[in-house]
Parts: structure tokens; sequence; C-alpha cells
């Protein structure tokens, strides 16, 4: 017993004596990031570490952050959370504590963000993240967290709109098959689906939850063979992806229209190995580089494109867009909180509505931004083709699929 | 549910589908069940690496067909003498450690570390990525499309069928294969009378990684794979070897392929969610017809 007190208060020490010393230290504001450098979210992680570091190199050249009246330069301490929740959550409480940051930058994926959050909130630290959509994390009465990215539920809602409007036969005719994962993630995708498909009017023939490992879709696609419905919505992280293009062809299945999610993370674009097989299906994006939004910093998302693929050499991905988005909110938001108190910082971000590269940026009372939609692209012969909504797309919707 | 079903017995050639590809496939996880059966009968170690070592063949075969443009078929002989000297390795460092563990977990919980290194270091040279490897050889169209055959799954069946008959007959004729059986009946006995078991069982385990390796193969040429995905095959052929019981090559095929076929059928009508469930629900069932059928015998077993 008294050796636990004992240890509790020098623990005590240890720590406030380590929240003192970076507030000692010169002109940087330091941001906290558990990314996924390691593990099975590894490729995705790194296009966030990517995204964040580019946006602190662009802050920091052009000036830095002023707050209230004096210029710091924004720094980030990272550690690799290897892809695992409670790491993820250790980590921000290490983060916090041991290395003092104020203010936190999102992990990769709603899993993580689901994690860290409770931490962050419970230390009253202001985090911005852009890469955990999962609606769940907008119920919870957060008050600290600020997410940049468009809530999964709407992923594929435009599908559902497509399809009314394209199959040209009354709402009531139209049938649905959803082909689904069975992780939080992507249930809220599909009760987003269901929502737009129920206000349509449609039937929906097929709700099959795909298992967590995933190996073989047979039964599910010879039923979508059996039944034929206009539209196979379909999400199941990359291996999802990749398996049901391969599959769909190898069985001969064919639908009319194909929406899937996490087309990018399953390089169906590359050619060399999935050929046409992926070719006129429908993706989700947060982000395109062909968007017409632009902000202060980057310019508008062709330059912030340009500058990306300058600095490492490929496209940059919509999860480096959204984590360059989300440092240029945290540093907005400092500016006009006019000082580092982690309170000030939070409702500064509550307050923000500014315009950026990657879209329009304003939260809801949940923290999630309601500003910037959801994007449809096609993919046409290894290329990705905004074609919803109407106001940003680049070309018409091929319908149906050739 | 009644919709599927109605579906099944008004157009037959959809049961036809299912049933078709669950057993051409069902023969690769025959093949990966043989190798499992093969240790656990001649050395009693089960393996729970078994995936991985499916996986890391798979990665073997994309890798030479993108990085050295070799055909995926052609791929598989490399794969399985790779796979063979890595089975050795992996034997001669760390299984031959667990040979007469009497504690079971022992040998659970190093393989199973074994299954968790092998997905870090793949995920660290192959990437978290998913791949495939199409070998794009076309497909058998039947009856006006209702029924459409991969000739991919048709030629991995051949080939598995193929590996599972040299292996029968190496088993049942060779020098080698007595010197292994003579092992798993009575290693004492066997050692007494001249065999060199340490050989006997680093070829065994080798064997047995090749065969995963064959598998994995296989296995990215029809589906996809990534670094953590090896557990689906280990529990597969885990579940066929508990069906059949060990040393029962016939059993193994037709266990490997029944039980892929089924699944496509439950998956057909109560949905891919409850597929594994309704295998498991079969496993157990099995599992306890047969406790008390032992029971009626009333043996006395140490």
């Amino acid at each position: 017993m008294i050796n636990k007190i004992l240890s509790t208060t020098v623990k005590a020490l240890v720590l406030s004596g380590l929240m003192i010393s970076p507030v000692a230290m010169a002109d940087t504001i330091s941001l906290g990031a558990a990314v996924s450098l390691s593990g099975k979210y590894s490729t995705a992680g790194n296009h966030t570490k990517k995204g964040y570091d580019l946006a602190v190199k662009y802050v920091n050249s052009m000036g830095g952050v002023s707050v209230g009246g004096k210029v710091y330069d924004l720094e980030i301490i990272y550690y690799d959370d290897e892809s695992t929740p409670a790491r993820g959550a250790s980590l921000a409480e290490r983060l916090i504590l041991r290395d003092g940051v104020s203010f936190m930058l999102g992990p990769y994926s709603s899993g993580l963000t689901k994690a860290i959050a409770p931490v962050t909130e419970k230390h009253g630290v202001p985090m911005v993240e852009a890469n955990g959509a999962s609606r769940s994390l907008f119920n919870q009465g957060y008050k600290y967290m600020f997410a940049v990215l468009s809530t999964s539920e709407q992923y594929l809602q435009e599908a559902v709109n497509q399809i009314a409007e394209k199959a040209g036969k009354p709402a009531s005719e139209i049938t649905v098959a959803l082909a689904i994962e069975n992780d939080p993630f992507s249930q809220d995708i599909r009760a987003g689906v269901i929502d737009d498909v129920k206000r349509h009017g449609m039937q929906i023939v097929i709700d099959d939850k795909l298992p967590r490992d995933l190996s073989d879709m047979t039964s599910t696609l010879v039923k979508v063979k059996a039944l034929k419905p206009d539209l196979l919505v379909l999400s199941g992280h990359s291996k999802g992806a990749a398996l049901v293009v391969r599959q769909m062809n190898d069985l001969g299945v064919h639908v009319k229209m194909l929406a899937m999610t996490h087309c990018e993370s399953a390089k169906l674009d590359d050619k060399e190995k999935f050929g046409n097989l992926a070719d006129y299906a429908l993706c989700a994006a947060q982000w395109a580089p062909t968007v017409t939004s632009e902000g202060l910093t980057f310019g508008t998302a062709s330059n912030y494109t340009q500058i990306f693929v300058d600095e490492y050499g490929y496209t940059p991905p919509y999860q480096a867009a959204e984590s360059t988005a989300a440092v240029l909110v945290m540093a907005d938001a400092l500016s006009r909180a006019g000082s580092l108190d982690k309170d000030a910082v939070r409702d500064a971000l509550a307050a923000t509505d500014m315009s950026t590269f990657y879209g329009k940026v304003k939260f809801s009372e949940a923290g999630n931004n309601i500003a910037k939609p959801m994007l449809l692209r096609q993919l046409i012969d290894g290329k990705y083709y905004v074609v919803a909504p109407a106001n940003v797309a680049e070309t018409d919707l091929v319908y149906p699929r050739p | 549910m009644i919709t599927y079903i109605n579906i099944l017995i008004e157009s037959p050639e959809f049961l036809a589908q299912l049933l078709i590809n669950g057993m051409l496939v069902g023969a690769i996880f025959a093949l990966i069940a043989y190798g499992l059966a093969l240790i656990w009968g001649v050395m009693d170690i089960i393996n729970f690496a078994q995936g991985e070592l499916v996986i890391f063949g798979g990665y073997l075969t994309y890798t030479l067909f993108y990085q050295f443009g070799l055909h995926p078929i052609l791929t598989i002989p490399i794969v399985a003498i790779v796979l063979y000297g890595f089975g050795w390795a992996v034997y001669n460092t760390i299984i031959y450690r667990l040979l007469g563990q009497k504690d079971i977990f022992i040998t659970i919980l190093a393989t199973f570390g074994l299954a968790i290194l092998m997905q870090q270091l793949m995920q660290a040279v192959f990437g978290p990525d998913v791949v495939t490897a199409n070998p794009e050889l076309g497909m058998q169209v039947l009856f006006d499309g209702s029924i459409i055959i991969p000739n991919i799954q048709l030629i991995s069946f051949l080939i598995s069928l193929f590996v599972g008959a040299v292996l029968f007959i190496v088993m049942r004729y060779s020098r080698f294969g007595q010197a292994i059986r003579a092992t798993a009946q009575n290693s004492r006995a066997a050692r007494i009378l001249g065999i060199d078991i340490d050989k006997v069982y680093a070829n065994t385990f080798a064997i047995n990684a090749a065969l995963c390796g064959i598998g994995g193969s296989l296995v990215v040429m029809i589906w996809t794979i990534h670094p953590f995905v090896g557990l689906v095959y280990t529990f597969r052929s885990f579940m066929i070897v508990i069906l059949t019981g060990l040393g029962n090559f016939v059993g193994i095929i037709f266990a490997g392929m029944g039980i892929s076929a089924f699944e496509n059928v439950t998956g057909f009508i109560i949905g891919a969610e409850f597929q594994a469930a309704v295998i498991f629900c079969l496993l157990v069932i099995i599992l306890i017809t047969r406790s008390i059928r032992a029971r009626k015998k009333r043996e006395y077993i140490e």
C-alpha cells in the first residue's frame, strides 16, 4: 500500500516536471500524433503522416502560426501505434502526460480514433482528426474532437441517388444488393445506404454481411447472379474491393451499377494487377485532385496535388489530403484563439469556417465536417473521374456498366 | 431465406454452380489439411502457423509473377522447393524443440508465435496490400452461361489431386514413406530399427511446408491474399482434420471438398455472415456424436 502511494507520488512528480519542460521550450507548438506506421494500416498510416508533414512544412515556410502576436513554428511528435487500438490509446496518454502536448492530430482509421478520443477528451486536449469517419464517433458527445472528413454513412449514398436517376424505371422496381463487411465502420456505410434506399422506396434483395476474415465471396456473388440486382453496393476494406472484382469476373457476374469503397487502397486502378476488371466501378472518395476547392496555404486542389507529387513522387490519395487539411484547420484555430489555452483553442475549432484545397470545413455540434460533400468517382480505363455530385462532376456517369 | 431456397429449387443450375465451385477449391484445402494431419500424426504437433505458410507461398508466386514475369502456374514447383527448404529451416530452429512436450499448450503457443512472426515479417517484406496473381486462363461456360467454371479452379483441382496422388504413392511404397509411417506408429521402435527419426521429422515438416506453399500458390491465383489472412486457412485445415481424423487420406479429400461446397450453399441460403458459424456448429455436432460413440466402447486410454 505504502509502496503504491509512494510510486504514485513519484510518478506525479515526474510527470508534472515533464509537463513544464515543453512550455519552457522555444517558439514551437508541438502537436501529438499516434499514427499506424507498421501493422495492417501502415500504407494508409504513411499517407497520413506525409499529409501532416507536408502541411507543417508549408505552414512553417509561410511564416508559421501567429498566436496572440507571437509567431510559432509547428512540429509534430509522432508515435507508431502499430495499428492496434490499445497501443494507440496508451500512446495518446503518453503524448499528453509525458511529452506534454496540448493539441493532437488524429490517427488513421475509425477504430484507432475511437480508442484515442476518450483519452484526449479526458485530458481536455483538442484533437483534429482526418481519418476516422465512423458515425459512432460523433454520437458520444465528444467536445474536443473535430473531424475534417465526411462521415461514413455518406460514403455510398450518392450511388443510391444515381441509380434512382439513371435506372429509367420507377424506384419501387429498382433492386439493390448489399455485401458489406461486419465491422462498425462498414456497417455505418450500410446504414446510410439503407436510409436512402428506403427514402427512394427501392427493394433490397440481398443483404449479406461479409465476415471480417473474408477469403471467398462465391456464395454472395452467385446470389447476385441469380437475382440480377440493378445496383451492387460493396464495402469490405481493400480485401473486399480486390476480391469482388476478381471473383465477379471469374463467376461471370454482371450488374448495371457497382458501387464500392476502398478502391484506392486496393489499387484497383493499377492495370498491371487488375487489368480492366474494375472498369466502370463507382468508388467513394473524400477528395479528389480535380475538385474545385481552394484555400490559403496550398491554393487549389490541383496546386496541392502538384506540391505533393514534387515532394513524394506520387499522386496524393485522399487520406493524405484530409490529413493535410487537419493541420491547416488546427493552425487556423490556434491563430484565431489568440492563446495556447486548450479550451480557447477548442472554442476556436468549434467556430471554424474556412475554405481549403480539400474543401470547406465547418463543424457540427458533434464535431464532424458538414460543409464538404462526399464524392463518387468512376474508374474508367485505369483512371478515376468524379461523376457525382453534379456540381463537381468531371464527366457523366457511364450507365449501365458495359 | 425462403426466397433463396426457392431459387435453388427452381433454378438448380445455381445450386450446381455453388457445389462445383466449392468442390473444386475444396481440394486445395484438403492439400493444406493433409499437411497438417501429417505432422500432427507423425510428430504430434498442431501447427498454428499453417495458414502463414500458405500465405508465404502465395506471396512467392505473386513476386515471381510480377518481378520475374513467370506464369503463376509455373511458379508452383519453385514455391514448393523454397517452402521445403523453409520448412526444414523452421524445423531445425523451432519445431524440434517442441518434440516430446507433454503440455500441448507449449506447441500451440510456439507455433502461434511463429504465425505472428511470419505475419509481421511478410508485412515488412511484401507490404500490407491485398494482392492477387490473375493467371487469366479464361473459363468454361456451361448451359448458356448459367454455370461458369474458371479454368484456374479446374487446373488447381487437378494439381491438388496430382500432388495428393504423388504423396499417397510415396507414403505407401517408398522407403522414405515407410520410415515416416514407422516413426508415426512408434518412434522409439523406429529408432531402434535404425531409422534416423530426426531426419524423418525434419522431412515431414518440410513436406508439410511445401504442401502449404503449393496451396498458397493456388490461393493467390484464385482469390486474394494479404499478410493477415492466414488464420482462415489454419482453421479450415484444422476443421477438416478434426472431421476425418489423422491418417485418412481419402477422407481428407472428401471432407475438404464437402465442407467448401456445404459452406457455399449455406452462405447462399442464410447469408455470408453465418457461413463460418454453421460449419463450426457442424463440427461441434460431429465431436459430440463421436464422443458418445467412443464412450460406448469403454476403454482406458493413457
